[in-house]
């Protein structure tokens, strides 16, 4: 009976038994429920087989060969000896300086997101007057930025609306502020290195509300399930609002802190308007299917040790807050 | 009379109290004005492009007119809608719009009940390599799908799942040019986000508690009718918001569309197109090719936009609630 000490782990003998009618463990109580089980997860188990498991392998293939589509019928692949990823590295002009542009712009995006979208959380969870509105109007860039949206804000933003007549307007009615303060200050002589970020981070800020809808909700639920006697308890203790924040909340949080990392570098990296996303539309579109598979390997990868990276330090961090 | 009492409880707390109500007061303005910044940045590019989309052509190249037309118009919107649905002319105006809407609708129906299963499989089964396939969902979510759309492609090409179509009618099917991979893929939790959905609706069901089933289990209730008439009517507002996320990024989705909806008219595709359509458009009945002006072509994908999401923005005004109660419900259980 050792089995029911533990009920969620399940022996290979025990596992094999539950789905099948002539084993001894098949007409328990526990293998019937695993098999109600199985049975509610089977759409997605088809799913993940079928349309990611099956695709993930085969475009793994053509990043790997040289790969020719004829209509209709399927396609062919040759081993081309690594030419897709020596195109994507060594050959293609514009891939790896895109690839670093981008992740530049994503550590600098996903940090200010995060900071942006917790601050925003914490306020949208205090008592005011006008918070159901205020709370509905920063849930909206969660419809404003997705799909096609986000594509053509970006071109509009960069041919600034009505570039025609913008310039002077620009210049009379002060939009430039950040730039004019940009100029003050490096006049005088603030160091310009971090500055820099900072403005740009400024300039962006448009981009990083957008950016934050879901982080918002995600951090908005965390925040209203902390119990409020905690913060009672706290206070009574002589704790200030201060340190209530970074002993009580942002412990608390930081799972969610987590959870809100990955989201955004995951969103960052796949928005269309990205350019390396762009990029290898194009090549996709030009027939270079082995090439394009390959980078998005590549980029994928990217991604990936980036998702490792902040994960490793979010939670180093948590567990040095919790001891 | 209040204020003399104030004054004296505030001698009493030895000044606390003024210094309080001092930063009790800083904090409100600041919030106020932090809030006010922010929400008028999301506001204010809606605002000025329905002031723009106004505006005739002359009005454009005016640089005393900023944000209200002088000469209003709506003829504008005649165009962009005769643009983003060329292909059709008998029923022309709502013609891509309508598809987008049905194709939405079906599709976030589809995903919303095959997550919500999945969701509860997860949330209250205990299976053989549960957390292999938990696993899974969570790659699921981290991968773009842009990894495996060439794969995907090449498959819908030749669709033949495990070399069935070839054994029964000689050869693969072709299914890039119809709906059904897209909805196969929607009904299978492999649609736009659907790994999100999953996890939204497994941690909605772990909250509720389990001796409600149980109890059900003792009364003779079948884990069908457990689930339908006890579990569903309590997830309702989850299962709501979860899908209204998935009909809105459907509505707006280009990735998918580009890929599966090749044949049939849809907005977003549309929308992408626009600025290439409207030389032809335009050079209608000349000879000449008319070139189109920057300012004119971002106006009129402004108004693309505008009309892409007025009706999500309608949807949101009225269930904005659901939105709101779900996450405060979907927190208080946690």
């Amino acid at each position: 009976m050792a089995k029911r000490n533990n009920p969620d782990r399940w022996s290979l003998k025990e596992g094999f038994g539950a789905f099948a009618p002539w084993s001894d463990s098949y007409h328990s109580m526990r293998a019937r429920n695993a098999r109600t089980g199985v049975c509610f997860i089977l759409p997605f188990i088809i799913g993940f087989l079928v349309f990611m498991l099956m695709p993930l392998i085969q475009s793994l293939q053509f990043s790997l060969n040289k790969v020719t589509l004829i209509p209709g019928q399927g396609y062919t692949l040759s081993w081309n000896n690594f030419y897709n990823y020596q195109y994507a590295f060594g050959i293609d002009a514009t891939f790896t300086q895109n690839l670093l542009d981008e992740s530049g712009k994503m550590v600098i995006n996903t940090i200010a997101t995060l900071v942006l979208s917790f601050v925003v959380a914490v306020i949208l969870n205090q008592d005011f007057k006008g918070r159901t509105l205020a709370r509905a109007i920063f849930f909206l860039p969660v419809i404003l930025s997705s799909g096609v949206l986000a594509g053509i804000e970006q071109t509009s933003q960069s041919f600034n609306m009505l570039s025609a007549v913008s310039e002077e307007a620009a210049n009379a009615s002060g939009v430039n502020l950040s730039a004019s303060l940009q100029s003050l200050l490096s006049v005088s002589g603030v160091g310009s290195g971090v500055f820099q970020i900072v403005f740009d981070m400024i300039d962006a800020i448009y981009d990083i509300v957008m950016a934050s809808g879901i982080q918002i909700i995600v951090f908005l639920t965390g925040l209203t399930a902390i119990s409020p006697s905690l913060y009672e308890a706290a206070n009574v203790e002589g704790c200030t609002a201060w340190e209530a924040f970074w002993k009580i909340t942002f412990p608390i949080m930081s799972p969610l802190l987590l959870v809100n990392t990955i989201y955004t570098i995951i969103d960052f990296f796949m928005k269309s308007s990205n350019s390396v996303m762009e990029h290898i539309n194009t090549i996709q579109l030009n027939a270079q299917y082995g090439e394009a598979s390959a980078q998005s390997w590549v980029y994928f990868g990217v991604a990936l040790v980036f998702i490792g990276i902040s994960s490793f330090i979010i939670s180093k961090g948590v567990s040095s807050s919790e001891n | 009379m209040k204020t003399d009492a104030n004054v004296s409880r505030n001698r009493k707390s030895g000044g606390y109290l003024l210094k309080s109500r001092l930063r009790k007061g800083a904090v409100s303005v600041i919030r106020g004005l932090l809030l006010f910044g922010l929400c008028f940045m999301i506001i204010q590019p809606i605002l000025s492009r329905i002031g723009i989309s106004l505006m005739t052509e002359s009005d454009l190249y005016d640089s005393t007119i900023v944000l209200l037309p002088r000469h209003v118009t709506l003829e504008n919107y005649k165009i962009v809608f005769d643009l983003t649905s060329f292909l059709r002319k008998d029923f022309p105006y709502l013609d891509s719009m309508l598809n987008t809407l049905w194709v939405s609708l079906v599709v976030s129906l589809l995903q919303v009940v095959a997550c919500t299963l999945v969701g509860y499989g997860f949330a209250r089964y205990n299976f053989p390599l549960k957390k292999f396939w938990f696993g899974c969902v969570i790659a699921v979510i981290i991968i773009p799908p842009q990894t495996i759309s060439i794969a995907l492609y090449a498959n819908f090409n030749a669709f033949d799942p495990f070399g069935l179509f070839t054994a029964l009618t000689g050869k693969p099917l072709n299914m890039l040019n119809s709906t059904v991979p897209y909805m196969l893929m929607s009904l299978t939790c492999m649609g736009l986000k659907d790994g999100l959905y999953i996890y939204m609706l497994r941690t909605y069901f772990q909250g509720i508690p389990k001796s409600l089933e149980e109890a059900a289990f003792v009364d003779g209730c079948s884990t069908m009718h457990t689930f339908v008439r006890i579990m569903l009517p309590d997830a309702v507002p989850t299962i709501a918001s979860c899908f209204l996320f998935s009909f809105v990024w459907q509505w707006t989705d280009l990735f998918y569309t580009r890929n599966f909806f090749k044949s049939i008219n849809m907005y977003s595709t549309k929308l992408q197109g626009m600025t290439s359509q409207m030389t032809r458009y335009f050079s209608q009945g000349t000879n000449s090719s008319v070139i189109v002006a920057q300012a004119r072509e971002q106006q009129l994908l402004n108004i693309g936009v505008l009309i892409c999401i007025i009706p999500l923005i309608i949807l949101y005004v009225f269930t904005q609630k659901t939105f709101v109660q779900s996450i405060a419900m979907s927190g208080s259980k946690e």
